[in-house]
């Protein structure tokens, strides 16, 4: 398992490209939603009589 | 293009998209995933060793950030033409998403060139426009932010998603018009791909759930601007 980690000696290069990817791709899911779930509230909150 | 015309209303947008969406999600979560998984238990390279596994994160995110820029210039070409604002809309939605792309491809290729060239950048032909990409996408959300009216900005907009558009082929061929030092094309190549199946299924598999991932994220942004547009009429039309 360690072995695994250790990327045969690129783990310096390979987990952070890994790390990066999973960073901007989370935050890109989390701005987009937390984006549509105001925009869902704000029309509620003006469409409501 | 009937079709498509059909679509670009916003409200049958919605419609159609909202019942898209669930599924379009889950395949993405799970091609990703498997790509990603397959591809960081494939065996080692001959040559590169483990940092093939780069390989997996680094195509896939060059390949749906120059896919998201054409998409862009076609949108933009459509709301120039039609002026049909779900155009104008979908584009602004593509840049930002586009631009994160960009950065993932340029940072995972420099974690890559490091261990396997003995260089985090090169000037060359390759690089040097994909950096340009992402100095388009920037360009294209400033001048968004720059101008107030909506549909004045997305015509400027459009006008530089369309200029900029010049350097997709350019990206495409440098590694065969200039010397560099990445590679030339590998998968998509006379004679079939130049790759093992142990690498090339992972890497399928992770692109196709890169760029699902980009198309679930684009109708969940589209859809929020849809909603802000209906926002900002009934705001306009409460202060009349």
């Amino acid at each position: 398992m360690s072995g695994f980690f250790a990327m045969g000696g690129y783990a310096a290069f390979v987990w952070p490209a890994y790390g990066v990817s999973a960073l901007l791709l989370g935050g890109a899911v989390a701005a987009t939603l937390r984006a549509y779930a105001r925009a869902k509230a704000r029309l509620a909150a003006l469409e409501k009589p | 293009m009937a079709g498509l015309f059909a679509l670009a209303n916003p409200k049958r947008f919605l419609a159609v998209s909202g019942a898209l969406l669930p599924w379009l999600a889950a395949s993405a979560v799970l091609t990703l995933g498997t790509g990603l998984v397959l591809g960081l238990l494939s065996p080692p390279d001959y040559q590169q060793g483990t940092t093939v596994k780069i390989m997996f994160l680094h195509v896939p995110a060059a390949w749906t950030a120059m896919m998201a820029y054409g998409l862009l210039a076609a949108a933009s070409l459509v709301g120039l033409i039609w002026r049909h604002p779900l155009a104008d809309v979908a584009a602004k939605s593509i840049a930002p998403l586009g631009a994160v792309f960009t950065v993932l491809g340029l940072v995972t290729g420099s974690l890559w060139g490091r261990p396997m060239w003995g260089a985090w950048w090169v000037w060359d032909g390759r690089l040097t426009s994909f950096l340009l990409l992402l100095f388009l996408y920037l360009g294209y959300m400033a001048l968004w932010n720059a101008i107030d009216d909506e549909i004045r900005a997305a015509r400027a907009a459009a006008v530089l998603a369309l200029v900029g558009a010049v350097n997709l082929p350019i990206i495409e061929f440098s590694v065969e018009w200039w010397t560099t030092l990445h590679q030339g094309e590998s998968i998509f190549r006379a004679g079939g791909p130049a790759i093992s199946a142990v690498f090339l299924w992972p890497l399928f598999l992770s692109g196709l759930g890169y760029t699902l991932l980009f198309f679930t994220l684009l109708v969940i942004r589209i859809r929020t601007e849809i909603l802000e547009r209906r926002v900002r009429t009934l705001l306009l039309a409460g202060a009349a």
